[in-house]
């Protein structure tokens, strides 16, 4: 799984049958603390998650069918699968990660 | 899956039987703001995109699963649909 930020909704009606019904969403990886990292990219939402929530999100076909809960969907491989309350890091002594 | 712009069409006479009757689209992929993001690719075409279209694909073994011809086809990438707007990108 990967941090990411969702940043932008997807309005689509012709599309693939196994996507019918499902909110497709525009997510930004992250780092740990939040600051984007890499290029975006769509994923279908399973937890009812908003432009701004910072989101865990699978990129492996059985994990993502196993997300929105329909095996036969065969053609999804991305999903948004939790919306992080909060991402704690450990501080050494000295201050650094 | 990702955003692409579709900009181009590839025609290829001589291929697998498994990818006849298949568009084969060039697609562009983009960011959510429509800036481009990458090379292009070769993908085929599930949702009747059209040139200028901006469309979802996905590439791996999902996009072979969307072929009609059957799952057992070397495709890697697929046009699974065309976007009709993108909301809370930056305007």
């Amino acid at each position: 799984m990967i941090l990411a930020r969702v940043v932008a909704t997807v309005v689509s009606t012709e599309k693939h049958p196994h996507y019918r019904g499902h909110k497709i969403l525009v997510v930004q990886p992250t780092d740990p603390s939040g600051a984007a990292k890499g290029k975006s990219f769509l994923a279908v939402d399973g937890v009812q998650a908003g432009i701004g929530d910072l989101v865990l999100v699978v990129d492996e076909g059985g994990s993502a069918r196993a997300v929105i809960g329909d095996e036969s969907a065969l053609t999804i491989r991305t999903a948004i699968c939790g919306i992080v309350d909060r991402v704690d890091i450990a501080v050494s002594k000295e201050g650094q990660r | 899956m990702k955003l692409g712009r579709v900009i181009g069409r590839v025609v290829c006479t001589k291929k697998l039987e498994c990818l006849e009757g298949l568009a084969l689209l060039l697609v562009q992929p983009v960011d959510q703001d429509g800036a481009p993001a990458g090379v292009p690719l070769v993908a085929f075409d599930t949702a009747r995109a059209g040139e200028g279209d901006l469309v979802c694909f996905e590439s791996g073994k999902e996009a072979a699963q969307a072929n009609p011809n059957g799952w057992f086809n070397p495709a890697d990438a697929a046009i699974l649909g065309v976007v009709d707007h993108v909301s809370g990108a930056t305007p």
